[in-house]
């Protein structure tokens, strides 16, 4: 048992969705429930009660169970909706699991939003003992640490200021500074580095790397940062639906999700829902990437050519102010480029029917990651359909400036054309 | 590896077991937000920590006005009236301010619930610490007060703090029950001012427990508060007291702060979910 630090076995949260307004009701709701079911129960004594036509249970999480060893690191990877957060909110004992069980050894500290419990009219010395002892640590280390917290934040000048004046900025620097000398055995971490600007993420994985080096410190992370959590972890734990489909190294772990955003991605446009904003006038239909053989592929390598092929119906002859665009996101859900017919100045024209359209890319310009593409058209101003994640695909290494050369030493999410020119 | 090697198990329906050692594992916490709660409490204000004893003095003026000068009742045999409505006054406020502000607390530090964990009962109990520094300040205005009016109470002052045990308990077994119902049904929130404005026409806060007729009385003594109430001043001014009312307030007290407890373990591990 020494040597193993988490170990989960069937761990299972189930949430029980009201159809009526059984839960989550104030409590004269509850008490017009009661009567409503005696009425019912008076009418028709006979029947039997159903219960299940009024709640429905929800598993958020079901039959997850991994080990872990002291000073492993593991990702939990999945889309939104996975049940990561439930699975990490059971682990720091804010809620409690329906069934199943939790081992832990050694102290645990969970991190689960920087700044919890900061107080807007205290001052950032005040609050750096108040979220210091929120998050476990004893006032004795929080004075040890004082002065390092301090420096890393690096808002010394405003110390004794309430931090509602703070600018965001530094708010979450002094927040992140006193998370980051947490100094437990176990930590958890939901996406918190998602926060602050660019400078200040790598500041933090830094120091999160910095952390994880430290063995014998064990990690649960949650991101959709791909690329963070292969270089933080060396396990992962792959969910969707509440439930686990894979767990083990964490190379394979991204693959197993790779291959599950593509599966999600396959099911058909047609048949996914309308989004309630937008009038459905046209539904796309298909949305599929072609390489410059007009192949249908999953990966492109960076500069090669690229073509999205969007099929879609219309319900009626349209022209004049319409727009129809294509968005990639990446696996951190940043939009990174949007291709669409309003830039180029196209006056578009739809028949009633099915059409199609092409996005091309001559250069694949985005360097190696995972990304979803976003599909979108509106006429007037006015949405007519609008669809996410209508299909993935990934870019592979390839070469946009030199040819058969790739390297991305300074971790660029794009490739722009550009020269450079010596001026004497 | 150290000795004090922690090993935490988390199951289904088991948070029950060690809850007095997590609590007081979480005393820094405790204590940390009790401080937080009076700091906070008089930030931007002028007067900030004096509005402590500006409030139960203006109260006790316009309390004394009406009912001692206007109403013309009766103090308690040979007691200044405003020392009389100053003994009703200051556990009053300590227990309405407790429920008052304990209420909400829960709901207030759902930031807090939704994010980390620890003993939730920290959250409504530290408010306490906050109502209990304001009766000590004040306590020390009663003190200059009896000075002023050169009155010296007898040695049934050793019972005192039996009273505000009772007072205590009250509060907190209220607050428990009031703060969880809270989190799952708000219209609480708008049921405390209610019981709260009661309390004060049917506690001897403004008046002596003398006034009541004869025939109301065992009805009148079955409020916690008039026992707690009536108890302080025969501490303080020999004051006579009605022992079923004192058993009455014993055992309510008691039974509130107990099944208090009970009620918000039961519900505590629903609360990130709710909240």
């Amino acid at each position: 048992m020494s040597d193993i630090a988490v170990k989960v076995e069937n761990l299972g949260k189930k949430y029980v969705i009201g159809h009526c307004e059984e839960e989550y009701a104030c409590f004269n709701e509850y008490l017009t429930g009661i009567g409503k079911n005696i009425l019912r129960r008076l009418k028709n004594p006979l029947k039997p009660y159903d219960v299940s036509l009024e709640l429905e249970d929800f598993w958020a999480v079901r039959n997850v169970s991994f080990e872990l060893k002291k000073g492993d690191r593991l990702g939990i990877i999945g889309h939104n909706g996975s049940g990561k957060s439930t699975t990490l909110k059971m682990l720091s004992r804010i809620t409690t699991p329906t069934e199943g069980r939790i081992t832990m050894c050694g102290r645990i500290a969970s991190l689960l939003e920087v700044g919890t419990g900061f107080h807007p009219e205290l001052t950032g010395r005040e609050n750096i003992y108040l979220n210091g002892s929120i998050l476990g640590m004893t006032r004795a280390e929080i004075r040890a640490k004082f002065d390092e917290i301090v420096e890393f934040s690096g808002v010394e000048r405003f110390l004794d200021t309430p931090v509602k004046r703070f600018s965001s900025g530094m708010y979450v620097r002094l927040a992140f500074a006193v998370a980051a000398h947490l100094n437990p055995e176990i930590l958890v971490v939901d996406e918190v580095l998602s926060v602050g600007d660019v400078e200040f993420q790598k500041k933090c994985l830094g120091k999160m790397q910095d952390i994880s080096s430290d063995n014998g410190r064990t990690i649960l992370f949650v991101s959709h940062n791909m690329g963070a959590i292969q270089t933080l972890c060396n396990k992962g734990l792959v969910l969707e639906q509440g439930k686990v489909i894979y767990c083990g190294e964490i190379g394979e772990a991204v693959r197993h999700y790779i291959e599950s955003r593509k599966m999600a991605a396959n099911q058909p446009l047609a048949e996914r829902s309308r989004k309630s904003w937008v009038d459905g006038r046209i539904r796309f239909t298909r949305c599929v990437l072609k390489n410059c053989e007009g192949e249908e592929v999953f990966s492109v390598p960076l500069g090669a050519k690229a073509v999205f092929e969007v099929d879609f119906d219309s319900q009626e002859d349209m022209d004049g102010d319409i727009q129809l665009s294509l968005s990639f996101y990446n696996s951190s859900n940043v939009r990174l480029a949007t291709l669409s017919t309003r830039n180029l100045s196209m006056m578009t024209r739809i028949r009633k029917g099915s059409n199609q359209i092409r996005f091309i890319v001559p250069r694949m310009p985005l360097y190696p990651d995972l990304f979803s593409v976003c599909l979108y058209a509106e006429k007037d101003n006015s949405g007519m359909a609008h669809i996410t994640d209508a299909a993935t695909f990934q870019t592979t290494a390839g070469s946009f400036y030199i040819p058969s050369s790739f390297s991305n030493p300074y971790k660029s999410l794009v490739a722009i054309d550009y020269a450079i020119e010596m001026v004497q | 590896m150290k000795p004090e090697e922690k090993v935490l198990i988390i199951e289904a329906n088991r948070t029950g077991m060690l809850y007095l050692r997590d609590f007081w594992n979480y005393r820094e916490l405790f204590f940390t937000l009790a401080w937080r709660d009076i700091v906070v409490r008089y930030k931007q204000t002028i007067v900030g920590i004096l509005w402590t004893i500006l409030r139960p003095l203006a109260t006790m003026v316009i309390f004394t006005v009406v009912f001692g000068k206007i109403a013309k009742l009766p103090s308690d045999a040979g007691v200044p009236y405003v020392l009389m409505v100053f003994g009703g006054m200051l556990p009053w406020q300590f227990i309405s301010g407790t429920i008052t502000m304990g209420s909400d607390t829960l709901v207030g530090n759902r930031g807090l619930i939704s994010k980390v964990y620890f003993p939730r009962i920290i959250i409504p109990t530290a408010r306490t610490i906050m109502s209990l520094v304001e009766l000590l300040i004040n306590a020390f205005l009663f003190v200059l007060l009896f000075i002023w009016y050169r009155y010296m109470p007898n040695w049934h002052v050793v019972f005192l703090p039996v009273f505000l045990l009772m007072a205590v308990l009250l509060a907190l077994g209220v607050t428990y029950f009031i703060s969880s119902l809270n989190v799952k049904y708000r219209d609480f929130q708008y049921v405390v001012p209610f019981i709260v404005q009661l309390g004060l026409y049917i506690s001897p806060i403004g008046f002596s427990s003398a006034v009541v007729p004869e025939k109301w009385r065992l009805l009148y003594a079955c409020n916690p508060v008039v026992g707690i109430i009536d108890g302080i001043r025969w501490c303080l001014f020999d004051s006579p007291l009605m022992m079923e009312s004192v058993i009455a307030a014993a055992v309510i007290s008691v039974a509130f702060f107990l099944l208090g407890i009970w009620f918000f373990r039961k519900t505590e591990s629903e609360f990130a979910d709710f909240i």
